[in-house]
């Protein structure tokens, strides 16, 4: 669901056509009938936007089905691998009372110092909480800090741990987390799902048997999503309703089993691990925020310290990284330099940052591999762009941001003079992969090394070059300033060229394989003495590394885990672990644990893949020379769990971090070791998903009189530039989806130059269905306009059976399709896709929502 | 498991794999034979290089073939768990990645105002951008909120950074610009 894999990541789809061969089944839900669909065994249409419905429908199937209630697996599994048996706050109230929001829904008030977080609402989460026992005694959280308690800052953790939860494992509480569920779910039936989504019942009821077939003690069953369940207005619900049903279903943790993001980019997995986003620091700690009570190290760290996960050690992935970025003159005395690092004011996203260039608030931009300028709501993006001081351009090619301010619509229009555009604007050219040094992390988390093996031309240099030599140049600007402000800049360690002996691979180049190791991490003391793995990480100054998760990448000096390419033989089980390198630790399946049964046996023999083994004799403890008891995880993966934690441990009761779970808790990122079916902190639109209506829909929502998310964004609110439909609105009576090519890329700059990939695909189009076609007089091939409040493009019509008409509560509905790849720079030229689109979008990750807005359709 | 080229190419040949040879084999004619040679002469006296694919999040491996240290033949790497030596349309373009006439090799720069472009010298740029960006941040540096918040930061520069760009650039453009206290920087990841 929500991918169309065939086509957008075709080498990755032979391995579900593999398991075809071997006897699984494939099943499609999309709007759309794709090549996807073509090989699936079951290809089920679905209204754009509605997967919760279908999600939430198949979570009520299941649970009510006699599959589920007779094979004790899946109760064995959600009783204690899930928080199925926590009891939630009394003053918990659920959609289903609250017709469509949760209870603590307030309003948001804009701050003055940065108006750009486009809520249109919030929630307090304090009733959505475990309903708990009285708190440990001990110090408390507000005198430690006070009195600047450590490091280490173990005491401060252990001052956070809360009460028990309490839990009812007979799941028969009306407030247990599956009771509530339950309710929560029980409207979504197999005729609400046909009337909200346009699926036909029998369809989706053979998709929920044909689950429930493949899901047990024997067999998994596993989901692969893409961008169409992220670009919405509540885009990270849909993902988690995903999660929910496959924890219910023991598909999570085991293999062949999960929920699969499909990402879209050869790195975007390591730009969100090594942020260049607004909202995290590296390894996901989120970034000290004026928001949030992050005034001092400690505030931070009594913030986001999860005590009774391994999160509990949050205070050595941040004094790490703080050592990183601040070398010596981060210590213990100036709690690391923390006040040197930035806050964020708020919502500095995408496009919350558009939204404030708009408005004048955003001088400068470098913009280096992305091509904004055809991009969501791209009048908008463009008019932005005129309205900076001055703007860098660093590109492969003359990208249609480098040359907006010449060759943009609204200049050739005549409705914008070049010489009012006061920008000062630089291109430079840039270098191609074969071309440096440097890693890739992939959709699976793994980093994998590529190598220099040709010059680039001309004045071409590598992106890491740019920064580096702006870097240099600043540091020199700012050399010898005695201002507070300066400060952190003039104590940044910036030591990226190559070593005495290593030739640059152009002048001024940065030694890649040096970033790598700061990444990786080291003894402060000696920076040649690697870091193996994060468990080595201390939160008093004595190691130094940037991104804790990617700690053991590069565990000796001469030892670039990432350069492996070393497969497993044929017909051996196992997971390629000598091939690149996965982080965490190299891990493959994460929470893995959950692959074997509450005694650490496999769940079958079938979907073995990592065990407890008694009898495995330990060497004794290296740091203490104490002998260890026999046992020890092993198996196919490195284990997502302590390495001779046995099965039947118990949490100790001053316990922090792992310490505080037992042996049968797999999800150790989660505070309480379980997964989590009611969410009860860290999303900020609720614990459970509900159906909402994307901000443009044509229809009422049938299930809430809620119609969207009450807390999501619209950024520009009632400006020109970023209008909006109604609901209903006859004006653009039909919902489109936006999508992607196999033979283009993104906003088209690296295939619309390239010949082979120009003739492949040469021309925009939009494929509308064959009834609504007849009902417009459109034919293929047909030049047509398409229009949404925000803009009117032209393309060609495709007019085929693929693409559909939804009977939706009573109602037609037509779907139309438009691959956004082009725009007026390149080999094939058209129009921009993107300037349809909304500034609007997910509340808890800002993205936009482009799988799901109304458009008109006319014959040009 | 190391499969050399040589080795790579027997086995295909002898399954009789390879699109444009799998289409003829219905026809009772294999041109394995022949292909493997012309393709053996093309990357005759080449020198390898491991790298992976620039474009969608699979991370298929590749290897570059070079002459010369000039690029001639890109390909999949069949030793790859992920791609096992084939690659999809955009993977078997990467070669006009990098062998384009179309490819940008100057530094441009554009006067605010100006109707025109200008070729400039990289190092003049470089001097201008950090002018520039140092002025940016000395004029809207906040140190402290009017509620008395330390937060040592600027809105007013905003990063963009692609996702197609190595871990390596994304911790240098994230150090450089939080080490500034510049926080608005995203990439594509966002979107």
């Amino acid at each position: 669901m929500g991918s169309n894999m065939a086509e957008c990541h075709p080498v990755a789809f032979r391995w579900p056509m593999k398991a075809k061969l071997n006897g699984a089944k494939l099943i499609h839900v999309d709007p759309r009938f794709t090549r996807t669909s073509a090989v699936a065994d079951l290809h089920v249409p679905i209204r754009a936007g509605s997967d919760i419905a279908f999600l939430g429908g198949l979570i009520n199937y299941v649970i009510n089905s006699k599959r589920w209630n007779s094979d004790p697996f899946f109760k064995e599994f959600a009783v204690n691998y899930t928080n199925a048996a926590t009891i939630i706050n009394d003053d918990f109230k659920d959609t289903e009372d609250l017709d469509g929001v949760f209870s603590g829904l307030k309003g948001f008030k804009e701050p003055d110092f940065w108006p750009e977080n486009g809520n249109i609402g919030a929630y307090d989460n304090a009733t959505w909480q475990y309903k708990r026992g009285p708190k440990p005694p001990g110090a408390a959280t507000k005198d430690l800090i006070a009195k600047r308690a450590g490091p280490p800052f173990d005491d401060l953790v252990r001052s956070l741990k809360p009460g028990p939860a309490e839990k009812d494992p007979t799941l028969q509480n009306p407030h247990c987390a599956f009771q509530i569920l339950k309710r929560h779910f029980s409207r979504y039936t197999p005729e609400m799902v046909e009337q909200v989504c346009g699926s036909p019942k029998e369809k989706f009821i053979k998709v929920a048997e044909m689950l429930l077939e493949n899901s047990g003690r024997d067999r998994t069953s596993a989901f692969a999503y893409a961008v169409a369940w992220t670009q919405h207005t509540y885009g990270v619900q849909m993902i988690s309703c995903c999660a929910l049903l496959q924890l219910l279903l023991g598909n999570i943790g085991r293999p062949g089993a999960g929920v699969m993001a499909l990402r879209g980019h050869a790195a975007i997995q390591g730009s969100t691990d090594v942020p260049t986003l607004y909202h995290s620091i590296h390894g996901y700690m989120n970034a000290p925020s004026a928001l949030r009570p992050h005034e001092t190290l400690r505030d931070y760290i009594a913030a986001e310290t999860s005590p009774t996960s391994y999160y509990g050690n949050t205070p050595k992935f941040l004094v790490s990284y703080l050592k990183s970025m601040y070398g010596a003159a981060a210590t213990a005395e100036n709690d690391f330099a923390y006040d040197w690092h930035p806050k964020i004011l708020g919502d500095h996203s995408h496009i919350a940052s558009f939204a404030a260039m708009a408005e004048g608030r955003v001088k400068g931009m470098c913009c280096v591999g992305q091509n904004p300028a055809t991009s969501l709501n791209g009048g908008a993006t463009r008019l932005a762009l005129r309205q900076l001081d001055w703007l860098v351009v660093k590109d492969n090619w003359l990208t249609e941001t480098a040359t907006h301010w010449y060759l943009g619509p609204e200049v050739k229009s005549g409705e914008v003079k070049i010489e009012d555009i006061k920008t000062e604007v630089f291109f430079f050219p840039s270098t191609q992969i074969a071309e440096y040094d440097g890693s890739f992390t992939n959709t699976q988390r793994m980093l994998q090394w590529h190598s220099f093996a040709a010059k680039a031309p001309g004045d071409c240099r590598t992106d890491s070059w740019f920064y580096h030599n702006l870097a240099k140049r600043l540091k020199k600007a700012y050399a010898g300033s005695k201002l507070p402000r300066d400060q952190g800049w003039n104590n940044v360690t910036w030591d990226f060229d190559p070593d005495p002996g290593e030739e640059p691979l152009y002048p001024g180049e940065i030694s890649a394989r040096k970033v790598l190791r700061e990444i990786n991490g080291y003894q402060t003391a000696d920076p040649k003495q690697h870091l193996k793995g994060f468990a080595e990480l201390k939160d008093d100054g004595s190691t130094t590394c940037a991104s804790w998760i990617y700690c053991g990448c590069f565990p000796a000096w001469e030892q670039n885990l990432t350069a492996r390419r070393e497969p497993d033989p044929p017909g051996v089980p196992g997971a390629h672990l000598k091939w690149g390198w996965a982080w965490p630790a190299n891990r493959r399946v994460m929470y893995n644990r959950a692959s074997a049964d509450l005694k650490g046996n496999p769940w079958s023999e079938r979907k073995r893949w990592v065990w407890w083994d008694p009898t495995f004799v330990n060497p004794p403890d290296p740091k203490t020379g104490k002998p260890v008891p026999k046992g020890k995880w092993v198996g196919y993966d490195v284990p997502d769990f302590g390495a001779t934690k046995a099965p039947d441990a118990q949490p100790k009761p001053d316990g922090i971090a792992l310490d505080a779970l037992s042996g049968t808790q797999p999800f150790i990122m989660r505070a309480d070791g379980r997964g989590w079916l009611f969410v009860p902190a860290g999303l900020v639109d609720g614990p459970l998903p509900t159906h909402y209506e994307p901000h443009e829909s044509p229809i009422q929502n049938p299930l809430y009189k809620q119609q969207t998310s009450p807390v999501h964004k619209v950024w520009a609110s009632g400006k020109p530039y970023n209008q909006l439909a109604v609901v209903g609105d006859p004006k653009f009576p039909y919902v489109i989806s936006t999508y992607r090519l196999t033979e283009h890329y993104l906003a088209g700059a690296m295939s619309r130059w390239l010949p082979w990939l120009a003739e492949l695909q040469p021309e925009l189009f939009i494929e509308i269905g064959k009834g609504l076609a007849q009902e417009k007089g459109i034919r293929n091939l047909d030049w047509v306009h398409v229009t949404s409040p925000r803009g009117r493009i032209r393309a060609k019509a495709l007019v085929t059976d693929r693409i559909g008409v939804m009977k939706v509560g009573g109602k037609t509905i037509h779907h139309v399709g438009m691959p956004w790849h082009w725009g007026w720079m390149g080999l094939s030229t058209g129009d921009v896709v993107n300037d349809l689109t909304a500034w609007v979008g997910d509340p808890n990750v800002s993205i936009h929502e482009g799988k799901a807005f109304v458009c008109n359709v006319e014959k040009a | 498991m190391q499969v050399g080229r040589r080795d790579f190419l027997r086995l295909t040949a002898s399954a009789g794999a390879g699109t444009a040879i799998g289409g003829l084999v219905g026809l009772g004619v294999t041109l394995a034979p022949a292909t493997a040679r012309s393709q053996e002469l093309r990357i005759k006296d080449a020198k390898t290089t491991p790298s992976i694919c620039p474009f969608c999040s699979v991370g298929c491996a590749t290897l570059i073939h070079t002459v010369d240290g000039k690029i001639v033949n890109i390909e999949g790497d069949p030793r790859s768990p992920h791609n096992e030596g084939t690659l999809c349309p955009k993977g078997a373009a990467i070669y006009q990645l990098h062998m384009n006439p179309n490819r940008a090799t100057k530094v441009l720069h554009r006067k605010p105002g100006a109707s025109d472009w200008e070729v400039v010298e990289l190092e003049w740029a470089m001097d201008r951008v950090a002018e520039l960006t140092k002025k940016t941040r000395d004029d809207t540096f906040i140190e402290k909120l009017p509620n008395g918040k330390l937060v040592n930061m600027t809105s007013a520069i905003f990063a963009l950074g692609g996702a197609t760009l190595d871990n390596e650039f994304n911790h240098l453009c994230q150090k450089f610009w939080r080490g500034l206290g510049v926080v608005a920087i995203e990439n594509q990841a966002r979107i």
